[in-house]
């Protein structure tokens, strides 16, 4: 019998399907059938279609707007302009950075695509016909699309209805188009560690305004009950708590009578994360017209309007001992924000955690300054599979360590091997003010360094150097090397709140009679698969079988309050939530069982899914059981039921790391890069799934090559926004995208109660930063240090151009 | 992206399509696969009031190999294209082009004949049928007449395709026994136009070339036939000089437009490139 017991209880473990089991999806049943449920899917009866009548031009006065030929188109039900919303005080609403933006212009239009009218009718065609038959005269201003030109004398002021403002929601403005200036570090000690350096590099990095571009754009449902008061709205967001109150404080709603709903989410990637004029548009008809109404964002849209991410141009200078020793770091952004300051993030943070520029390495003094400022060009500003501006931030320093490398001509990898926070430095706290929870950053470049064999890798690139300079080939091999620190899981409410909502998250659970679950969550998964992931946590936490736990999220009736799902938080805050949450029902169960096998409570240990007496494991009580009783049987002391719920607000941030290597051949001639090899080690602290991380790491590595290598919203000097659809917005399909190669490295997080970390976004993190090294590397020999991005085809030709490489004559010019 | 209110009918002969077209006037369009006709409705950049479309219309489909006559009904996809084995052997040029031309989805649904006659420069096929001096049979009410490729592409979107006419059928001369060929084309991405793309038909005896055929794609605002380029390599061994001259010539004609394909000067080099490239796959598949 007792021989038999060890393999008994690993069954009984497999069983439940818990931490580190890559349990499959539950999520894609229905999925992968086509039984999902977005919001488009949501038909009520008389619901009405909003679309929008947008701005042709970038900047410019609204003259008139004549609704009359619109309104005859049958079918058409209401055209809205701001002034139908000015009696509502609803034509500005506030965002998530502390400032205002038009819901529909009022009397000025600041981007191209700006919303202008919101056309209702009874379906989508005859809206659209409606949309065409709004005239709208505009007096053309003069448009600012050079970040670099805001601030000049003279430039065109853009927000009339702050002009005069010296104060913004962060401080200080200097000039009408300044937004912030914020600060973080020593700037008098860091400009003077670079006055004494031996070595001081410089670099001027910009990273583009690209889009997130989830598959489902954005859109909603909005339904006022006239009978009983009460607003419910089906939408595509991230965070459907913080819309619920951010909605009753605009329409002054009461919150209890506001219902947000987010049903399937077909990807966000932060782009679901604000709150856009069509919601407010259409709860507003909803209210007037007293039937539901549906607005959903088509493609070109959804790129040119809401939710840019990036647009940051960052100067760098890194000093440094001859022997490459990093001594310091300063840094100003100079931050594109366009329109309206629509950033989503933490309220005190307007550049986000971008005081992570530090990155993975021991750099004793910095200083970091970044200055917001408007263009006319759409709002935005979100964290597009990152935590809050932490790529651009991981992008600089990541690029900065191979500037500095050349300079000192040093091997990438073994300047950052010497520059390394060491394993028992932490937890460590940076010269920008983070404590970094924990890290072995050595072990993990090791291994990446070890299975890509580095040094064959050097050697090979040598030897085709001297074949190129041969003329035998015109291919480049270049090898990028990044290492990343991740900020994620905002965060403690200490010093993290959007809007003044504290950024903790919950999770409720009810165990019901039989033994099976109920978990309700304030997160919401846009295919993540939280459903399948945090079933597992609470798995190993209360020995109830994963497939026996339901997990729900999105509706604000239902679910406990949370913050959300963006910046890989879920894991490191609902998922600590939902482990603490399930130790209440496990501390209960644990006197439930005393009771039940007549033992004092300190006299049973935990084993799997069981309460034991200790020393006698013979006499136990299952989970299952324990939750009959719970509600079956009167226990003195106790009462009835077993349900949990936990609000946790984390103590700290966590910081997932990892080591990335890519591997390009680039064709000279052609300005075509070939992805020939990626590896990525990943450590996420304790691994809940490894095949949802495996996925994970596949579809963020996916989303870095397509923005260092193609993806770019840009604008042009009239104002025009270009790469506003897929034929032109780089998003690659299989054809496109390489084998990618996954690893990993397991450094729990200290203070969080699994020691997860989260890795959603890590690998968009380091991986954009890898692509980009790799074909900067590939012309280091050749004397370059820095190309932007994207590195698309056109833009690597001109490098090699520029290098003497293509021996094109003049001629073509 | 949403089209404006239309009439759409569905003609089951060519006849019933050309009087149809003629009743409708103007405001009417002739659709053949939609697969750039729709996108332009959904953008109301083209608003027909009448989409006739020609998917029903047999006579309009098939592929015929007969005597050194390659015949292709203009409603033939893409897809039936690539099928083919008999083009395959006849004039394999058309498979490599379409299957270089979107994805499968769109293949399978896009025609040969939306393609060349749709006159947008971005599309392959028309290099491709100006490469092969393929010669277009428009049907009209006033009956039926050809178009050499050569000379039908006048602008964007304009060609000699007179109104009220359809394009029934391409007619190829299938090119000589041991013809060498290519299209390379480079683009973004799948899906992409090409930023530039060559067509290239090469004929050699005894080492040098006795007959070459080149042509662009989405270099200007219509395919670009490159005759200087063509009379680089006839009569040379294909040699480096006469590949770069033939490379040269085509850069000297490419118009390209400057958008997020590349500035003018990258695909103005490009071009070159891509014909350097072609005469390279053409030469060392020509027996």
């Amino acid at each position: 019998m007792n021989a038999e017991t060890p393999i008994s209880l690993e069954q009984r473990k497999d069983k439940l399907q818990g931490l580190g089991c890559s349990r499959k999806r539950v999520e894609d049943a229905r999925f992968t059938q086509g039984k999902g449920n977005y919001v488009d899917d949501i038909k009520l009866p008389g619901m009405l279609f909003g679309d929008f009548v947008r701005s042709p031009i970038g900047h410019g006065r609204i003259k008139s707007i004549n609704k009359e030929a619109a309104l005859a188109v049958p079918g058409v039900k209401a055209v809205l302009t701001a002034d139908d919303l000015r009696p509502l005080g609803l034509h500005w609403m506030p965002t998530l950075a502390g400032d205002v933006q038009a819901v529909l212009a009022d009397e000025k239009v600041l981007f191209q695509n700006q919303e202008v009218a919101f056309v209702v009718a009874e379906d989508r065609y005859a809206a659209a016909d409606g949309v065409e038959l709004v005239e709208v005269e505009y007096e053309d201003l003069p448009p600012l699309v050079d970040p670099f030109k805001a601030m000049e004398e003279g430039a065109p002021t853009l927000r009339e209805d702050i002009a005069d403002k010296t104060e913004g929601a962060h401080g200080p403005r200097r000039h009408p188009n300044h937004i912030f200036t914020w600060e973080a570090g020593d700037q008098a000690a860091t400009e003077q560690a670079l006055a004494g350096a031996e070595v001081v590099a410089e670099e001027m990095v910009s990273y583009q305004r690209v889009h997130p571009c989830p598959l489902e754009t954005c859109g909603c449902v909005a339904s006022m009950d006239k009978i009983n008061g009460k607003l419910t709205i089906w939408g595509t967001f991230q965070a459907p708590h913080a819309v619920r109150t951010v909605a009753s404080l605009i329409t002054k709603i009461p919150e209890h009578n506001i219902r947000i709903i987010s049903p399937d989410i077909g990807g966000g990637f932060g782009n679901k994360v604000g709150v856009y004029p069509g919601y407010i548009c259409s709860a507003v008809a909803s209210i007037v017209l007293g039937v539901p109404v549906k607005w959903i964002e088509d493609r070109m849209e959804n790129l040119s309007t809401t939710a840019f991410a990036r647009d940051y141009h960052m100067t760098g200078r890194i000093a440094a001992t001859r022997d490459g020793r990093i001594t310091g770091l300063w840094c100003h952004v100079l931050a594109d924000h366009g329109a309206f300051d629509a950033c989503a993030d933490p309220t005190k943070f307007p550049a986000g955690f971008f005081n992570i520029c530090t990155g993975s390495y021991d750099i004793p003094t910095a200083y970091v300054a970044v200055d917001g400022v408007y263009t006319n060009k759409a709002p935005g500003g979100v964290a597009y599979r990152c935590s809050f501006r932490v790529t651009e931030a991981s992008y600089f320093i990541e690029r900065m360590v191979d500037v500095l490398a050349r300079k000192l001509d040093m091997d990438p990898a073994e300047i950052r091997l010497k520059n390394f926070i060491r394993k028992e430095q932490f937890p460590y706290t940076s010269a920008l003010g983070w404590e970094y929870d924990s890290g072995d950053y050595e072990t993990a470049m090791d291994k990446a360094l070890k299975t890509v064999d580095y040094q064959g890798l050097r050697a090979e690139q040598k030897a085709a150097r001297e074949a190129f300079q041969r003329g035998e080939t015109r291919k480049l091999m270049g090898v990028g090397v990044a290492f990343f620190t991740e900020i994620v899981g905002a965060g403690p409410v200490k010093n993290c709140d959007i809007l003044g909502l504290g950024m903790f998250d919950s999770c409720e659970i009810r165990i019901h009679p039989t033994g099976s679950a109920i978990a309700r969550l304030g997160t919401i998964s846009q295919g993540q698969g939280h459903a399948t992931t945090f079933a597992q946590i609470l798995a190993s936490e209360i020995g109830i079988p994963a497939e026996d736990i339901t997990l729900e999220e999105g509706d604000t009736d239902t679910a406990p309050y949370g913050l959300g799902t963006y910046g890989s938080r879920s894991t490191p805050v609902a998922g600590a939530a939902t482990a603490m949450a399930g130790r209440k029902i496990r501390a209960k169960a644990q006197m439930i069982a005393a009771y039940l096998l007549e033992v004092h409570d300190g006299d049973l240990e935990w084993e799997v899914d069981r309460f034991q007496v200790k020393g006698n494991p013979e006499r136990h009580k299952t989970m299952k059981e324990i939750a009959f009783a719970a509600y079956n049987q009167a226990i003195p002391g106790l009462e009835p039921g077993l349900e949990a719920v936990s609000y946790y607000d984390p103590p700290n941030m966590t910081y997932p790391f990892g080591a990335y290597v890519c591997v390009v051949d680039i064709d000279v001639d052609t300005g075509v890069t070939e992805i020939r090899r990626f590896y990525a080690l990943d450590d996420c602290g304790t691994r809940i799934n490894p095949m949802i991380i495996e996925g994970q790491v596949h579809g963020g590595l996916t989303e870095a090559l397509a923005i260092a290598m193609g993806q770019e919203i840009t604008y042009d000097e009239d104002g025009n926004v270009h790469g506003g659809s897929l034929m032109d917005f780089f998003l690659p399909t299989a054809v496109e995208t390489p084998t990618w190669e996954t690893d990993w490295t397991e450094t729990p997080s200290p203070h969080h109660p699994i020691g997860a970390k989260g890795v959603g976004e890590s690998p968009n993190v380091g991986g954009v930063s890898a692509f980009s090294n790799a074909v900067n590397d590939a012309f280091a020999h050749l004397g370059l240090t820095h190309t932007q991005m994207p590195h698309d085809h056109w833009r690597v030709w001109q490098t090699a151009q520029r290098l003497g490489l293509t021996g094109q004559p003049a001629a073509a010019e | 992206m949403i089209p404006g209110a239309f009439d759409y009918h569905r003609p089951r002969t060519l006849d019933e399509a050309i009087s149809l077209l003629a009743s409708l006037g103007e405001e009417s369009r002739v659709v053949a696969g939609g697969h750039s006709l729709i996108p332009m409705m959904k953008l109301r950049m083209a608003v027909p009031e009448h989409l006739i479309d020609l998917r029903e219309v047999a006579e309009l489909r098939g592929i015929a190999v007969e005597g050194g006559q390659i015949t292709i009904g203009a409603m033939t996809t893409q897809q039936e294209v690539i099928g083919s084995e008999e083009l395959a052997s006849a004039c394999p040029i058309l498979r490599e082009a379409a299957l270089q031309i979107a994805d499968p989805q769109i293949r399978s649904l896009g025609t040969l004949g939306g393609n060349v006659a749709n006159g947008d420069p971005g599309n392959d096929m028309p290099a491709v049928m100006q490469a092969l001096d393929a010669a277009f049979v428009l049907r009209g009410p006033e009956g039926e007449r050809e178009v050499v490729a050569r000379a039908f592409y006048e602008g964007p979107f304009t060609t000699a395709l007179g109104e009220g006419e359809v394009l029934a059928a391409i007619r190829i001369a299938a090119p000589a026994a041991g013809h060498g060929w290519a299209y390379e084309k480079q683009k973004r991405k799948i899906g992409d136009y090409a930023t530039a793309a060559a067509a290239v038909l090469l004929e050699l005896e005894g080492g040098t070339c006795r007959k070459a055929s080149v042509a662009l794609t989405n270099v200007g605002d219509t395919p670009l036939h490159a005759a200087d380029a063509e009379a680089a390599l006839v009569g040379s061994s294909l040699d480096a000089a006469a590949v770069e001259a033939a490379a040269a010539a085509a850069r000297a004609i490419a118009e390209p437009a400057e958008d997020g394909r590349g500035p003018r000067a990258f695909r103005v080099h490009l071009t070159g490139v891509m014909v350097a490239r072609a005469i390279e796959a053409a030469k060392r598949r020509a027996g």
